[in-house]
Formats: structure tokens, sequence, C-alpha cells
């Protein structure tokens, strides 16, 4: 059975590597200093549908991403690992969401996409570390969720078998198709890029981008539908303004504000054994230690 | 069920026992239900109730609602998501807490995108206080203000619903103290027919196998804490802090960056995205002290903080700053802990 499986990602600014330029004097974020990625744990999903499509011959694998018209470089970068297609959600009318508008938003991106068997999302980004987007998808889809995957055992018969990593333990699921599965960081990581796949597909773009592209580059991604990366707006999927962007998010950001910790009067001791010995002493004698 | 507009907390039960985070909320619920004069509620869903309230009520309950069904545990998203749905459109409570677990962390959001309710998920604090919307002007008084680190911890936001109900809210385990609030406090007792609050269809996702891990790691009790960052170079390396730990008794914890970075697994990372600690003696080793670190161990008594760099960030919440190279540092810790203690 062939299966037709859409995967979520989000491009993310890498928070993980916030380096001293990143934030400004003000505090506020200095989005420039911090590189762009692909998702990891969308990553980490995008590889459970591409072994998907190996034991399921047939199986379309697209990749929807909802974000700036930039994020149309994290759908590439899906096709150049395997995936088929890839669409970008992108509008202003969007921006400022909070996860239920998020949510909403993708929600009638998957429906006007139609027919699939499978929504594959990582578990949560790393910019915001919520996990919410997935289930509250599954929600809006009234599809049932298994959440915190970490292998898709198997796929047969409408069902789908998962292992799913807890705090606690393991579990192993079976839920029927279709269904929205998030998938842990600690699932198979993602296969690099194929170099035939990236000679194939290095000129496939936007709308957005084909507008920026010498006119004889555009008219080959016309010419090559396996080369348009599609982007969809609110309207073309029929999002209700009212549900969508600031305007559709019940959560508000009141403030926001630079963590300052109460500072300390530290003890300041160099790499020498004297001072080492006698702090050892010290936490000994009070009981902190031994 | 005629009460409205209370604080209810939604409470984790297995093996017997309601989960420490339910109990830490039901801690921060009553602070807050008094705040507002309002009623704190729980609810246990699952199998085998008998007698849970009496572990709810010191906390400070004056509701449990209990929905027992040997088909609600252990827990699935859809039949536990469709009794808490059922149940807030009868009382509609002004706010709902749940443990930022994995279960709570798949029920809040599938929760709240039915009723519409915003949903702020790892809360680090929780206040009542006023927001005035900035562009019409709106007032509104007594809304929970959800506190939380964004963006990996480098800022922290606060979040406020000010028009849908119940403001709902997840926080992990250990964020919050958990604190008996009169050992002899009773309230009522409320059974809810599971059959009444789902249906059928809801129970698609069958569980087939279930393995209870007991963690081999035990960070969040351990009163001595050898902490291992980026700066610590390699896995190799963090087997130095082992041997510290294992000479002073203690446990072995990380930095998010370390466990990004592949030196340890995760189950010893401690910060907004980990283990929220309390020791008594913490020692920071190449730990440069992202806020979302700090976040998770700011409060252990005694901070010693071991690194290259004399600026690191953590060294300005560190009680003994050790400026130097952490390989040749820690050896002689253990060296002289051996020659002085007994």
């Amino acid at each position: 059975m062939s299966l037709n499986i859409i995967v979520l990602a989000k491009q993310v600014p890498d928070t993980r590597n916030v380096g001293k330029d990143a934030m400004k004097e003000d505090g506020t974020i200095n989005r420039a200093a911090l590189p762009a990625i692909f998702n990891p744990e969308d990553l980490n999903a995008l590889e459970q549908a591409l072994r998907l499509k190996e034991t399921h011959p047939g199986s379309t694998v697209t990749l929807l991403t909802m974000g700036l018209p930039r994020a149309a470089e994290i759908v590439r970068e899906a096709i150049y690992r395997g995936a088929d297609k890839g669409i970008v959600l992108t509008d202003r009318a969007l921006g400022g969401a909070d996860t239920l508008a998020t949510s909403y938003s993708l929600a009638q991106a998957v429906r006007k996409h139609g027919n699939y068997d499978l929504i594959l999302g990582g578990r949560q980004a790393i910019d915001g570390d919520t996990a919410q987007v997935g289930p509250q998808i599954a929600e809006k889809l009234a599809l049932p969720q298994v959440t915190y995957a970490e292998d898709i055992l198997e796929v047969a018969d409408g069902k789908v078998k998962v292992l799913r990593r807890l705090e606690h333990g393991v579990e192993t699921v079976v839920a029927p198709l279709p269904c929205v599965i998030t998938v842990n960081g600690t699932a198979a990581e993602c296969r690099p890029r194929n170099a035939k796949r990236v000679m194939k597909y290095k000129r496939a773009a936007s709308p957005s981008e084909v507008a920026k592209l010498p006119e004889n580059v555009a008219a080959a991604v016309a010419a090559n539908p396996e080369l348009q990366i599609q982007e969809w707006g609110a309207a073309y999927v029929e999002a209700d303004p009212q549900q969508i962007g600031l305007a559709g998010s019940p959560t508000k950001v009141k403030a926001i504000e630079n963590v300052v910790f109460t500072a300390k009067e530290s003890l300041c001791l160099g790499n020498n054994d004297e001072q080492i010995e006698n702090l050892i002493k010290d936490l000994i004698a009070n009981h902190t230690i031994g | 069920m005629a009460d409205n507009n209370n604080l209810i907390v939604y409470c984790e039960f297995d093996e017997g026992k309601i989960a420490d985070v339910s109990l830490e909320l039901l801690t921060k619920g009553r602070v807050l239900a008094n705040r507002l004069g309002v009623k704190l509620e729980a609810l246990v869903i699952g199998d085998k109730l008998d007698g849970v309230e009496d572990q709810i009520f010191p906390y400070g309950a004056d509701t449990v609602y209990k929905v027992a069904d040997p088909k609600l545990f252990p827990y699935t998203s859809n039949p536990h998501a469709a009794v808490l749905i059922k149940l807030f459109k009868e009382i509609n409570p002004q706010i709902c807490l749940m443990g930022a677990t994995c279960i709570g962390r798949d029920l809040g959001p599938r929760v709240s995108s039915c009723l519409h309710s915003g949903l702020t998920a790892d809360c680090t604090a929780l206040e009542i206080g006023d927001h005035t919307d900035p562009k019409t002007g709106k007032e509104y008084h007594d809304l929970l203000y959800q506190i939380r680190p964004a963006f990996g911890g480098n800022i922290v936001a606060t979040i406020v619903n000010p028009e849908c109900r119940p403001q709902m809210a997840t926080v992990r385990e250990g964020v919050m103290k958990k604190e008996v609030y009169d050992a002899n406090h009773k309230g009522e007792v409320i059974n809810l027919d599971a059959a009444k609050y789902t249906d059928p269809a809801d129970y698609a996702v069958e569980i087939i196998d279930r393995h209870i891990e007991k963690s081999k790691v035990n960070i969040k009790n351990a009163s001595i804490i050898v902490a291992g960052g980026y700066g610590v170079g390699s896995k190799e390396n963090f087997q130095l802090l082992f041997d510290l730990a294992d000479t002073l008794g203690a446990e072995v914890g990380a930095s998010r960056a370390a466990v990004d970075a592949g030196f340890i697994e995760h189950d010893r990372q401690i910060g907004q995205t980990g283990v929220t600690v309390r020791p008594k003696l913490y020692i920071a080793c190449g730990i440069s002290g992202q806020i979302q670190h700090i976040a998770g161990m700011q409060e252990s008594s005694i901070i010693i903080s071991i690194n290259n760099d004399p600026n690191a960030p953590i060294n300005t919440i560190a009680d003994y700053v050790i400026t130097g190279d952490m390989e040749e540092i820690v050896p002689k810790l253990i060296k002289y802990y051996k020659k002085n203690s007994k």
C-alpha cells in the first residue's frame, strides 16, 4: 500500500548556539546573528517518512512549512534528502500567531492538500519548545494523535504501529490511519543530502524566489513542475481571518524581559592547590560534603 | 454542578499514587485560588481510584472529580481529552493547570484546541495580575500571568489569555514546591460516569505494550550535583565528572548544550527543558550559564563554578569561582577530598 505522507516542519533560529552577540543591549533578540535552520526534530520526522517511502513503494512525501518565504530553504533541504515536493504556507496575515492560530492555519493547508494517510512532525521546535502544534492539528482535523514517537514500526491494514519514548519508559501503540504522529529527537537521525538529488533539484524554487531569478533560470523552473516549490497564502487555504495571526491567537505576550539573576558575591580562586584544598576543607567543615 | 469559574488541576495517577507534579500544582493552585477567592478543584481520570481523594485533600482541594473506568488507564489522548472538554463546558473553570509531562503535553494542546483556549507550556512561574490591552485599552482584572522562558531560554515572557477560558498552563515537575496545605482538609468528591464523558470512538488508539523503566538517574533528589557543560569538551572528559561524583556521593548532571553535543544522556539534563534541582552543593564544570540552565539550578545552596572563562555568566551566581581548566581542577578536588575526609 502506497502512502501519502505530509511532513510538517519549521525553519527556526538556532537557539541552541546563542552566542554573546545574539542578544542586543536592550535585551531583545538579534535575529540576524542567529542562523535559520531546519528544526532538528522535524528532521527526525522526515527520516521516518522517508523510511516508510522505502518500505511502501509509490508513496509520496510532501513537506509543509509555515513561515516567511525564505522557509523554501528547508523545503529544498527536504527534497535533497528525499522528499518529493513541498509547500510553503506564507502570508503576512499569518504573522504573530500563537500555537493555536498556527495549528489552525496548518490544518487548513492540510485540508487543502487533502489525500493524506499520515501527518508527521517533530515533537517540538527549538524556538518555542511547546510541543503543542502537533496535537492541536490532530484535534482540528479530528484525527488521533501519537506523540513522543521514536520509531514507526509498521504500517499495515490501515493501521500504524508506533514505539513511543516517554519519561518513564516506552509504549507501543496502534493507531488507525490517517493520524498525526510527532517524533522525538531520540528517533533515528535524518539521512544526509543525496548528491544526485542536490544536482537534480538545486534549482527548485518558490514563486517568491523565482521572481528574483534571471529570466533564463526562471524559465527553466517554469518548464519543470518538479522544480516548483508551491507557495500558499491564507486565502488559498480558505483560512478564516478571525482565526489566524495575532487576531486568532488567544494568548498574548504581555511582557518580554531579559533575565536578571541576583548576583552573589563570589569568592574567586585560581587553579591553585592551596586554595582548592582550603575550599574542600571548608566544605567538609560545614558538612556540605563528607 | 453549579460551581463555575474555579481553578482546576488535572492530576496524573499511576501505580496507586498521584504524581508529584500534580501535588506541586495543587500547592500552587491553592495559593492562586485563595488570591482569586475561588475553589481549588482536582480531576483524576483512570482506574482503581478508590480513596485517591485522601492523597489530594491535604493539598487543599475543595472538590475532587473522579472518572474511573478500566479503559481510562493507561492514559490515551482522546478519552482523557474528551472528559476534560465535556467537563470544562459544564463547570467553566477559569484556570486549568497540568504537569508538563508526556501526558500533560499530549493532553493540554488537544483540549485547548477544542475549547479555543490559550495554553502556555512549561511555565516557571504563575501569578495573578491585571492587564491592559495595548491596542484597545480594555482592562482585564485578575488574569493568570503565565511566565516562561522563551527563545531557547534567553528571554522570559509573560503570557496572558485575556478573553478565552480556561486559561491553561503546564508546569514541569520540580518547578513548583509541594507542600501540604492542611493534613485534615476535606472537600467534596464527585464521581462522574465515564460512559457519559467519552465516546467509544475515542478509544481508537490502542496500547499493545508498555514498559515502565525506572530511571537510573536521580538528579532531582541528589544533595550534591556535579554538572558538566559544553566546555567539558567530550564524552571522555565527562568520566572525570563521574569520578568526582563517585568520590563525593553525588549525581552527574549536564547542561542542554552538553546533551545536544552527545556528551551525555538526556535524562541528566538540568534546566528549563530538563530537570529543576535544589541541591545543597552544585559544582558546575565548563557550563557558561545560559539562562535556561540557570533557571533550573539557581536555588542550589552552594554553587561552585569551574570555568576557563572568568567572565562566564554562571560565575555571577556562584559562591565560589575557580578559573582554570576543568581537566586539571577536577582531579585536584578528588585528591584533596580524599586527603581530608575521614
